[in-house]
């Protein structure tokens, strides 16, 4: 806390309006983040309403438990992510960085199941040049896919910072904001699910 | 603004958190059961009726936005606005263009 007040002061920033404008950044990054993806959901709602027979046909084919263990997967991560960051508000350390270890365990086993499902679409000739679903299917996941992974890069950082003891109830910013930008990624696949694997 | 207070650490209780995450899980376990079940175009209804409550409960809980100012709101739904235009527009180009000979 020392530190970050003398921090401050060094950039003559104030701690309060640091922490706003800090949200305000992740809160617009977020607004891109929805505005890119949804260029992809354009492209989905347009070719289903122009191709739906053969997106029915063609979304039969993904695995549709996977998908659902995936979803489960995400939400558990979301919520434990919550509760991290609830903990060092209240000063928890220890159980911040829990938290932190159990939000990227469930990331990891998101991109597991990941994995072995594309394996197994392309063991049954499926590749992003198929179709136009199966196009969609692979940009879309694998937009998201990208996004896990910077997501588990950023709550590793985090983590690693937890053991120097750098966040507290007075100052967790990064845990904050890097929670919230976890729960995007959540929020993202919350309309993928459905989209590809329930009702193609 | 009522920085101060938010910055006093407006940490949503664990138990709004666990409430929140079976919500969310019972409403999951809804939607796939509710796939295998043929109701034509209800089915679509039903999914992104679904996704779209899992998503707000996503965003104002867990992403805190239920206890942001207004300004953090007009972030999240200014571009959710510009994505409805989009697709209204592209879709109605996709279904109402004339062809025109050249």
């Amino acid at each position: 806390m020392e530190e970050m007040v003398e921090r401050a002061h060094a950039h003559h920033v104030d701690p309060v309006v640091g922490y706003e404008s800090s949200k305000f950044g992740m809160w617009l990054f977020i607004a891109t983040e929805l505005l890119l993806f949804g260029g992809l959901f354009t492209a989905y709602t347009i070719y289903r309403a122009k191709y739906p027979e053969m997106f029915h046909e063609q979304h039969l084919e993904l695995n549709k438990p996977i998908g659902a263990i995936n979803t489960v997967i995400l939400i558990c991560s979301s919520l434990t992510m919550a509760l991290g960051v609830t903990s060092i508000k209240r000063g928890k350390q220890e159980l911040l960085r829990l938290f932190l270890s159990l939000t990227i365990l469930f990331g990891m086993m998101f991109l597991i199941n990941k994995y072995f499902e594309w394996g197994h679409e392309f063991r049954d000739g499926n590749y992003p040049g198929t179709s136009i679903f199966f196009s969609l299917y692979f940009m879309m996941t694998g937009l998201h896919m990208i996004h896990v992974i910077a997501g588990l890069l950023v709550l590793a950082v985090m983590l690693a910072l937890s053991f120097t003891g750098r966040f507290s109830d007075k100052y967790n910013t990064p845990v904050e904001l890097g929670g919230i930008y976890w729960h995007l990624v959540d929020l993202i696949w919350i309309y993928l699910f459905p989209l590809l694997y329930l009702i193609g | 603004m009522e920085t101060k207070a938010h910055i006093e650490n407006h940490a949503t209780g664990s138990g709004t958190y666990v409430a929140v995450w079976i919500a969310l899980i019972i409403l999951t376990v809804i939607t796939v059961a509710a796939s295998y079940v043929h109701f034509g175009t209800f089915n679509l209804v039903i999914a992104l009726g679904i996704a779209s409550l899992k998503a707000s409960l996503v965003a104002l809980y867990f992403m805190h936005l239920k206890f942001e100012e207004k300004i953090t709101w007009v972030f999240f739904l200014y571009p959710l606005a510009l994505l409805a235009i989009l697709i209204s527009l592209s879709m109605s180009d996709v279904f109402f263009r004339t062809p025109v000979s050249p």
